[in-house]
C-alpha cells in the first residue's frame, strides 16, 4: 500500500478514554469529506476502541499500526459529515 | 466554535453522541431559552440546561424563596431564603456552570410584558403553577410562533407536552379555556411529591435539547401523563383543533388576555 499522506494529524499521547475519542471526533468533524486524520496515540485500549467507534459514526478506518514500544498511529477517512 | 480544554471535558459525554458532537455541542451554547417560573419545574429544568450548556437562560419569576418552597425545587437552598427566586436560582446555576449567562428577570409576567420578556428567546420553557400563566404563556408563543415546552404538575401525576406554533397543536387546542377558579384545587389541596418536578423537569429539558439539536422527536401532537403512584406513562394524542381560538383559522383571542386573579398559586 502506497504511503498516505494525512490531511490533519492529532497528538492525543497521554489521553485516556473517553478523551481520546472525543479529541480524534473533534478532528473528524473539522475536516471535509474524503480527508484524511492521522492519530497518533499511547492508549492501548484506544488503538482498538477508536477504530470501532469510528467505523459505528461511518468513518473509514484506513490503518491501525503499533510504532513502537509505546504509540501507535491510525489512519482515518472522513466519509461521512 | 472552538472550545477550551476545559470545555471539552466538561462536555465530552455529550460530545461522544453522534447526534450531538462538537456541532451540535456548538448549537447548544449558541440557544437562548427562556424559562418561566424559578419553581418545581423552573429549578430542574435551569439545572440541566445550565449542565448541558446552553449559551443563555433567561429566567421569569417574581417569588423570593421560602423554606416551603426546599421539599421539591431544588436550585435554591436554607442560605437564600428571603432571596428572589431568580436570584438564588442565578447563583446556584453559575456555581455548576460559569459558561452559561443567567439573565434573571424578577417580574410578574402580564399581557403588556411577555412578548418583550421573550422576544429574544428562541425557546420557552413553560414551568408555571397557575392557569392564568400557562394561557397567556401559550398565547404569546402562538402570537411570536415560539415553541413551547410546557410541563404542569400536581399531586402525583405530571404533564409535558411541546406546543410548535404552525405544526402542531397550540395548549388552547388542547384545553379551549382555564377551568373556573373553584375548580382548580385550594392551596390546602395542592399537595405536590417533591420529585414529581424532578421527573417533568427532567422530561422539559430534554426536549429543549431536541429542540436546539433538531433531533429525535418532540411531543408534538402529544401529552405525556406521568403517574408517580403507579408508576406509569401515558401518550394521548392531541390533534390541533382548526377551530381553536387563538391557533385556528379564524381566531377570536388577538390579543393576549390576563385572566382574573382569585386562582390559588401554591408557594
Ligand atoms: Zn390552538
Amino acid at each position: 500500500m502506497a504511503e498516505i499522506s494525512p490531511d490533519k494529524r492529532v497528538d492525543i499521547r497521554g489521553l485516556v478514554c473517553p478523551y481520546t475519542f472525543v479529541k480524534a471526533k473533534l478532528a473528524i468533524e473539522s475536516m471535509e469529506t474524503g480527508q484524511i486524520l492521522e492519530i497518533l496515540l499511547d492508549y492501548d485500549e484506544a488503538a482498538k476502541s477508536i477504530p470501532k467507534s469510528m467505523e459505528a459514526h461511518g468513518q473509514q478506518v484506513l490503518k491501525v499500526a503499533k510504532i513502537n514500544d509505546t504509540d501507535w498511529v491510525l489512519l482515518i477517512r472522513k466519509a461521512k459529515e | 466554535m472552538d472550545f477550551t480544554e476545559d470545555q471539552i471535558l466538561r462536555y465530552s459525554r455529550h460530545i461522544i453522541l453522534p447526534e450531538v458532537g462538537g456541532k451540535g455541542q456548538a448549537k447548544i451554547a449558541g440557544a437562548r431559552v427562556v424559562i418561566v417560573g424559578a419553581g418545581g419545574l423552573g429549578c430542574p429544568v435551569g439545572y440541566y440546561l445550565t449542565a448541558a450548556g446552553v449559551g443563555t437562560l433567561a429566567l421569569i419569576d417574581d417569588d423570593t424563596v421560602e423554606l416551603s418552597n426546599l421539599q421539591r425545587q431544588i436550585a435554591h437552598s436554607v442560605d437564600t431564603i428571603g432571596m428572589p427566586k431568580v436570584e438564588s436560582a442565578k447563583k446556584t446555576f453559575n456555581a455548576l456552570n460559569p459558561d452559561v449567562t443567567i439573565v434573571p428577570v424578577k417580574v410578574r409576567i402580564s399581557k403588556d410584558n411577555i412578548l418583550d420578556l421573550i422576544r429574544d428567546y428562541d425557546i420557552v420553557v413553560d414551568g408555571s403553577d397557575n392557569f392564568p400563566t400557562r394561557y397567556l404563556i401559550n398565547d404569546a408563543c402562538v402570537m411570536s410562533g415560539k415553541p413551547l415546552v410546557s410541563g404542569a404538575i400536581l399531586r402525583f401525576e405530571g404533564q409535558v407536552t411541546t406546543l410548535i406554533p404552525g405544526s402542531g397543536p397550540c395548549y388552547r387546542c388542547l384545553f379551549e379555556e382555564p377551568p373556573p377558579p373553584g375548580l382548580v384545587p385550594s392551596c390546602q389541596e395542592a399537595g405536590v411529591l417533591g420529585v414529581l418536578p424532578g421527573v417533568i423537569g427532567g422530561l422539559q429539558a430534554a426536549e429543549v435539547l431536541k429542540l436546539i439539536l433538531g433531533k429525535g422527536e418532540v411531543l408534538k401532537g402529544e401529552l405525556l401523563i406521568y403517574d408517580a403512584l403507579r408508576t406509569t406513562f401515558r401518550k394521548v394524542k392531541v390533534p390541533k383543533n382548526p377551530s381553536c381560538p387563538v391557533c385556528g383559522e379564524n381566531p377570536s383571542i388577538k390579543e393576549l388576555i390576563d385572566y382574573n386573579e382569585g386562582y390559588c398559586a401554591p408557594q
